[in-house]
């Protein structure tokens, strides 16, 4: 039973197609790395997927709920958009925590925003915040930040702001987990303990989409590799075919410059 | 004249000049928002139209508006307006509102892209990702710029003697006229140095109060 289904997924920019034609599908507590070369359209399809842009044709589900179909246009208000978003959660390139809160407070405050707008928030308001606050702490712990949750991001290293920052988009329990280069703005040696917190999430089977540049990565830890190039998918499969024996031409050449960067 | 008597009667002055100072601020604080988010907008007209009045307004001098909120309405309407303090207020909170909403605007356009992002993917509202997550940041980037615009305004208060409003240099030149002495006049600065002086204090302690957060 596939979790995530997206088809013929296309946008453009002004002329530029970037993402031309877009399908994959996604089960339950699977992981799913995105390789490709930079401009691919890598970025653009997560943006996709949490309504940041908005395609110009396909289709999007989540757990058989439809959020976007072009062929059955409804326009979206800005209320269905946010619930759609909530399906998704998004850790950036450069973690985009908010630097006036702390680390827990960062974690929380959506989900206690969300709380305050539920209809029975004001009578039990106590209870609840308590618990945000204790499932918070949980996630921080999670994340190996037990001891950090009353830091500001500028007082946290880099590796330590984007585990936060994986927090805080776990705390929303989102259906479908994406990271966009999660250690592409870490130095080198920071990015191991990034992967570690990601690896450990994919043993707890968090169904994730992660578009990465660690070839290594993804074939130890995720289940399918889609390799998309110039807004296309060229291949898609378990890492085991995708990086073993790529069927396309362009996915053996990609692989290859990789190769030869890394020795 | 003694010195007390001139200082009773600047102090009378000098609550006038407060009044034109704090008025004019919680008439334009808000106002300056209003107008920038109009310089911001998405649909152009209004965004073109709003530049316009931005320009006009801080294009002209401030006395000229002052002149011009005063009199205009009664050649036009055959309405004077009834209070020259009230049409000093109306000048001067136009004026700081334009002002005002162009640092609101580079405050705002300053602030990462990513942030209204992060906001947006948690699901978040567009009014709670601007008061929980941007305002605060926006208000410690734009704070030196408003302490400078603050500033100017206690001492830009002292045009409103040009229709007559008696703040403090007004009474000061009162009494130069009236009594022939110049020292009051100079005496007034006093006053401004301790206003001002207030206000940085204010200022630094807000700044030092924002410190625990960087952006
Ligand atoms: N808002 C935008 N307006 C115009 N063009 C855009 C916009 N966003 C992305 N593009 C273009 O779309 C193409 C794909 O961009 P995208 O960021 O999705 O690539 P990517 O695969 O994530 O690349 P990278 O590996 O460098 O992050 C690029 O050519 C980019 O210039
Ligand atoms: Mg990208």
């Amino acid at each position: 039973m596939s979790i995530l289904e997206v088809k013929d997924l296309a946008k453009c920019f002004g002329v530029t197609e970037v993402l031309k034609d877009i399908s994959f599908s996604l089960a339950e507590g699977e992981s799913l790395a995105i390789i490709g070369s930079s401009g691919s359209g890598k970025t653009t399809l997560l943006r996709c997927l949490n309504f940041l842009e908005r395609p110009d044709k396909g289709y999007i589900s989540v757990r058989d709920r439809v959020l976007y179909d072009s062929d059955a246009p409804a326009s979206l208000s800005e209320k269905d958009i946010r619930k759609n978003r909530l399906h998704f959660g998004l850790v950036f390139q450069s973690f985009n925590l908010f630097p006036q809160y702390t680390a827990l407070e960062n974690v929380v405050l959506a989900k206690q925003l969300l709380f305050k707008e539920e209809p029975g928030y004001k009578k039990n308001k106590k209870a609840i915040n308590e618990q945000i606050q204790a499932e918070g702490k949980a996630l921080l712990d999670q994340v190996g930040l037990e001891n950090k949750r009353d830091l500001y991001p500028h007082q946290l290293s880099g590796g330590q702001q984007q585990r936060v920052a994986i927090a805080r988009a776990l705390a929303l329990n989102p259906d479908v987990l994406c990271f966009d280069e999660p250690t592409s703005a870490l130095d080198p040696e920071l990015t191991g303990e990034v992967l570690k917190v990601i690896r450990g999430l994919a043993q707890k089977n968090t169904t994730m989409v992660i578009v990465t540049h660690e070839m290594q990565f993804a074939y130890d830890v995720a289940d399918k590799v889609l390799f998309m190039d110039d807004g296309l998918v060229v291949e898609y499969g378990t890492p085991q075919e995708v990086f073993d024996k790529p069927s396309n031409e362009r996915t053996k050449r990609f692989l290859e410059r990789y190769r030869n960067a890394e020795n | 004249m003694t010195f007390l008597e001139v200082t009773l009667r600047l102090l009378e002055g000098f609550k006038i000049t407060c009044l034109i100072f704090a008025l004019t601020l919680i008439f334009s604080l808000p106002l300056g928002l209003v107008i920038s988010f109009g310089s911001m907008s998405k649909f152009s007209p209004l965004r073109y139209l709003v530049k316009v009045f931005v320009w006009i307004i801080r294009g002209v001098p401030l006395m000229l508006q002052v002149f011009i909120v005063f009199y205009v309405p009664g050649f036009l309407f055959g309405a004077p307006v009834s209070s020259r303090f009230n049409a000093v207020i109306v000048a001067f909170a136009i004026n700081y509102a334009c002002y005002f909403s162009e640092i609101y605007r580079g405050g705002i356009e300053s602030i990462s892209h990513g942030q209204f992002e992060a906001g947006q993917v948690l699901g978040m509202t567009k009014g709670q990702i601007f008061f929980k997550v941007i305002l605060l940041q926006v208000i410690k980037r734009i704070l030196p710029p408003m302490s400078n615009e603050v500033i100017t305004l206690v001492k830009d208060s002292a045009l409103a003697r040009v229709i007559i409003v008696v703040e403090i240099l007004k009474v000061a030149e009162e009494l130069m006229s009236t009594n022939a002495i110049i020292w009051p006049l100079f005496y007034t600065g006093v006053f401004y140095l301790i206003f001002v002086g207030v206000l940085t204090l204010f200022f630094n302690y807000i700044e030092k109060k924002m410190e625990y957060f960087k952006v």
